[in-house]
């Protein structure tokens, strides 16, 4: 066996299949630009090739795939949300979440371990009735839960009376997930290459040439392409790239930041969050935990970490889960989370003919990669605006019809 | 901790402050459609480079203006209000006298 290993390492070309299309020269032009190789870009262009026989595509990145907020974000899956609008959405990206190792045959590492949510209060009781409420009858599994069903799904959770916010209730939901978020991203370039979209990382887009209304090409740093239409899908980056297109978005952006800790053998098996102390955590397959939900208090384009929000974090945590204060911490860093003013993302056609928004994806943008690709994929295929994702257009905040989320992520709101 | 310079307090740590949005110059609300509003109310320039925005400091309940530089995270300068606003603004919609009357 190490002499066949040994010839493998040896051989002049590498035997193994290329997942994604090797650096090529750019074409004269294309049906579809996508700007962003996230996982929503990629997964865009999967859903185009695969279900519209739209293969003429170039997906672009300035940097590389799955290196944005795609590798930042702290791989949650869950429907739970308060809006039918919300839980209706986010409900189809739970069930194509599941099936998605097979129709890729590529490991996204999906495990459906649960989430729970705490409240600390009785209005969070109140809201977390009324969330209950609005997901079971919309389908999705989700429940009121008391101290002693708290105590069953998360043995170590500090459940005393005697600490800063005691846990008063939970909602319970089941189908709370978690995957690994760069084999999403890879997923989905792997089966959009393998139908003929073109991946061209390092490629950045310059400035977007708008001629009488409507998108006909972008100007990138190797050079330009005409294009039937474009569109963006640049969490972190949204008002910057919409702005070359002449857009103005609701959207401020803030740095949310993360942190994860040594491995340890496995302790904690649901996802566990308090909108309350501002924290939520989970294990990792590999055993680290991931402990995030720290916004910064002002906009800002930037990932630095700050002490600031590793002592908050860290305040919050340990009054969940005592037995942390022992554990060391591995890495902190931050993504910037672009947010809308009623925490609900952007999808949809924009005032430019032919240039279509993903954006306004704040802390709730990685859930719902295969929904989101596959409905903008057939948006742009078709022209017309399917009804799952037509609440979210840009234009709801000119009709005042803002669509508030007060179920999204334990952070800053 | 991060030291925001307060016109009136000085120098103090920027755990003391709330951010206050972006600065814009409100539109005249006399005349404005429905869609100004909407804009000036929802969206945002959201720059990346050097932005001139409100802060507020808790303790004194002071507003204030600061250029801030949002990719590098710091502070140009804080200044007071009266730099940018040096008469009264009328919110009297003078299309509707009733309403007027009831203001006065």
């Amino acid at each position: 066996m190490p002499f066949g290993l040994l010839k493998y390492g040896l051989k002049k070309d590498y035997p193994g299949k290329h997942h994604f299309t090797p650096a090529a020269d750019l074409k004269k032009h294309y049906d579809v630009v996508i700007i962003g190789a996230g996982g929503h870009g990629t997964s865009i262009a999967y859903y185009l090739a695969k279900y519209h026989n739209v293969k003429n595509i170039a997906v672009l990145d300035k940097g590389y795939l799955g290196g944005g907020n795609t590798a930042r974000n702290t791989a949650v899956i869950r429907s739970n949300y308060l809006t039918e609008e919300g839980v209706t959405f986010y409900r189809e990206s739970v069930k194509l979440f599941q099936n998605l190792s097979n129709e890729f045959d590529y490991n996204i590492m999906m495990e459906s371990r649960g989430q729970l949510t705490l409240a600390h209060s009785d209005a969070a009781i109140r809201s977390f009735r009324w969330r209950a409420e609005v997901n079971q009858h919309l389908g999705v599994r989700s429940a009121l839960v008391d101290r002693q069903t708290i105590k069953e799904l998360v043995p170590n959770l500090n459940m005393s009376e005697d600490v800063r916010y005691p846990i008063m209730a939970g909602l319970w939901h089941a189908d709370g997930a978690t995957a690994r978020h760069d084999a999403v991203a890879w997923g989905y370039a792997k089966g959009a290459c393998a139908r003929g979209v073109e991946l061209h990382q390092l490629t950045e887009v310059e400035d977007i040439i708008v001629t009488k209304g409507k998108v006909t090409a972008v100007q990138t740093n190797r050079g330009r392409i005409a294009c039937g239409c474009v569109v963006q899908a640049v969490a972190g980056a949204s008002s910057v790239v919409a702005k070359k297109a002449g857009i103005r978005l609701p959207i401020h952006s803030y740095p949310l930041q993360a942190m994860v800790t040594q491995p340890y053998k496995p302790l904690l098996t649901p996802h566990v969050s308090s909108p309350h102390v501002h924290v939520y955590i989970h294990q990792t397959s590999r055993g680290e935990f991931v402990i995030g939900g720290g916004s910064d208090p002002y906009p800002l384009y930037n990932t630095r970490a700050t002490l600031e929000q590793k002592e908050s974090l860290s305040a919050a945590v340990l009054e969940l889960f005592p037995f942390l204060s022992q554990a060391r911490m591995m890495r902190q860093w931050a993504g910037v989370t672009d947010m809308t003013p009623d925490y609900s993302p952007i999808m949809g056609m924009s005032p430019v003919e032919n240039y279509y928004l993903d954006a306004g994806w704040g802390t709730w943008g990685f859930k719902a990669t295969p929904i989101c690709g596959k409905t903008m994929a057939e948006l742009v295929a078709t022209k017309k605006t399917p009804k799952l994702i037509k609440p979210f257009e840009l234009e709801r905040f000119y009709r005042f019809e803002q669509i508030n989320e007060a179920g999204a992520t334990a952070a800053s709101h | 901790m991060k030291i925001l310079n307060c016109p009136l307090n000085g120098p103090r740590n920027i755990s003391e402050f709330t951010y206050g949005g972006e600065f814009h110059r409100m539109p005249d609300p006399k005349h404005s459609a429905d869609h100004v509003w909407a804009e000036h109310v929802f969206f945002h320039d959201n720059e990346a480079g050097i932005v001139t925005e409100w802060w507020f400091h808790n303790a004194t309940s002071f507003w204030f203006l600061a250029e801030r530089n949002t990719i590098t995270d710091e502070v140009v300068r804080t200044f007071c209000v009266n730099e940018l606003f040096n008469e009264r603004v009328e919110f009297i919609n003078d299309a509707d006298p009733s309403a007027n009357a009831e203001v006065k």
